[in-house]
């Protein structure tokens, strides 16, 4: 039974081998692509959802606000409310009817497709992850005098897409494995090789076993990469002490003689303070 | 114009019909340490956030060297610059490091270079004792530290006013001594501080003026050593009398 399965993929392989490999490198692309897409569109859409708006801001920003929150909420809806098999189609063959042209490019289509999709998941897992920071953050940020969008860009997003980084693995996995739907509309991802070869030979099974053993690698390999890009964002999980650095003062001492100003001026005469 | 670098005038503040605050006024001129008392709910807190425009305020003026900062004409986030503000809960960036916390403001808001925002970081990181820390992250280090890094920070802006929001409330006792020291440092620099607290030793041996609130109004107010020997107001006795006993 087995020298039997490992000889028909064996066959399968040494005729289709590079067949295969093809269809694997166009779902990684695929899936890479459109993950890194998505998660741009899903930032983009999350931060258009909080600005903050009072009710003393001007009439033309809350009505903006408003009607771009409305787009917003209904590209979200349509597009996590239906299969992406029949998006693909919709968009593949519909282009036509609404602007006279045609994607005839498949990657184009996909990509787009797969892309948008992901985005629509991503514009609520990045919303949740905006609205899960403490606001203190946000009010220290703007203590310090930085505006909204400086506040979003360097201390809510970074600390965002470390929380969402979960569901940013999530949406990529899930990827990998939908976008096997493409072939309704002609690409040729790695599934679609395997409807094509087994087709063509009839040997479903072992086709079926190297799809299975493809699709895993390439997942496993995924959630691997993720969980170390996860580390690498927690950051170190231990520090030094500084004493090496001729600014620095040696370690440990905190408490200021009553009577010294500050202990820094007699280190160094290089920055006087602005004030005192 | 008038000298006072802080002018409230007619500050009400009401969250729906609850009124936080009631007509409002004081000033804060330069060098003064401006300690507010009162009880919790008194609306201490709330008149400090309205101050760094946190809280939009129902009615009133806030003016800093005589320009109203709550009209829009000026641009809140260059007012928030000049005047720092010091969190019960210290709100460090906790996406970075102690260094850049106090680096991150300068760089992007007032445009300071990358090597002077360094040095100036480094400067009140040393006169706060948190230097050797600079490569920590703010979950990593105590409660008393992250509060002296927030100050740090704060001061690295180069504030003309500091406002402090209880900041010795949210630390293990042992901790609140080394923040106070720091904060007594700053009064000694004649920084200008306007400081809330219930930490009734600060407010009669550092500040220079103390303002007592009760139920969103002040009651009284004047030098540190009048309120807490010889009081005029009733309240304000009674409520000295119950902190300072416990």
């Amino acid at each position: 039974m087995f020298a039997q399965l490992i000889s028909d993929i064996g066959s399968l392989w040494a005729k289709y081998g590079t067949v295969y490999l093809t269809g694997i490198s166009n779902t990684l692309i695929l899936s890479v692509v459109a993950t890194l897409i998505g998660c741009v569109i899903g930032f983009f859409c999350g931060i258009l959802q909080t600005i903050p708006c009072g009710p003393a801001d001007p009439f033309l920003k809350k009505a903006l606000l408003k009607f771009i929150r409305i787009i917003l909420r209904a590209y979200v809806e349509v597009f996590r409310g239906t299969p992406m098999i029949l998006q693909a189609v919709f968009i593949y063959y519909g282009m036509p009817y609404f602007f006279g042209v045609s994607f005839r490019d498949i990657w184009t289509v996909s990509i787009i497709v797969v892309s948008v999709n992901t985005g629509a998941y991503m514009a609520e897992s990045v919303r949740g992850g905006i609205m899960s920071i403490d606001p203190g953050q946000s009010e220290g940020a703007k203590a310090v005098g930085m505006n909204h969008w400086q506040t979003m860009l360097y201390v809510i997003l970074p600390q965002t897409l470390r929380n969402i980084m979960p569901q940013i693995g999530n949406n990529y996995i899930i990827n990998v494995k939908d976008t096997s739907v493409m072939f309704i509309i002609g690409f040729s991802d790695f599934f679609a090789v395997h409807k094509m070869v087994s087709g063509a030979v009839f040997k479903y099974f072992p086709s079926a076993f190297m799809e299975m053993v493809g699709y895993l690698c390439l997942t496993l390999f995924a959630s691997f990469l993720l969980r170390k890009l996860e580390k690498k964002l927690a950051g170190k999980s231990d520090y030094e002490l500084v004493s090496t650095d001729s600014l620095v003062m040696s370690a440990g001492t905190y408490s200021l003689p009553e009577d010294a100003v500050s202990p820094f001026d007699e280190i160094s005469k290089d920055y006087k303070g602005g004030k005192s | 114009m008038s000298g006072h670098i802080l002018e409230i005038r007619h500050l009400s503040k009401a969250f729906g019909s609850h009124a936080v605050l009631k007509d409002i006024d004081f000033t804060v001129d330069k060098g003064d340490v401006t300690t507010i008392i009162g009880a919790s709910g008194s609306g201490k807190s709330t008149l400090l956030r309205c101050i760094n425009l946190l809280e939009t305020l129902t009615t009133g003026e806030i003016l800093f060297h005589g320009q109203d900062v709550t009209k829009g004409k000026i641009n809140p986030s260059a007012y928030r610059a000049k005047v720092g503000m010091v969190f019960q809960s210290f709100n460090l960036f906790s996406n970075m490091t102690v260094l850049a916390n106090c680096m991150i403001g300068q760089q992007k808001v007032s445009h300071v270079k990358k090597e002077e925002a360094r040095q100036r970081a480094l400067y009140y990181l040393n006169k706060v004792g948190m230097a050797p820390y600079i490569n920590a992250r703010p979950d990593q280090i105590s409660g008393g530290q992250k509060q002296r890094v927030a100050i740090a920070r704060a001061l690295a802006m180069e504030p003309e006013v500091l406002l402090f929001d209880e900041p010795t409330s949210a630390l293990d006792p042992e901790m609140v001594g080394e923040v106070l020291d720091v904060m007594k440092s700053l009064a000694k620099d004649n920084m200008t501080m306007l400081v809330v607290t219930h930490e009734m030793a600060f407010a009669r041996d550092v500040s220079t003026h103390v303002v007592y609130m009760a139920d969103g109004v002040i009651e009284e107010e004047g030098p540190p050593a009048k309120i807490f020997t010889n009081p005029d107001n009733q309240r304000t006795r009674e409520f000295l009398k119950r902190v300072l006993n416990s």
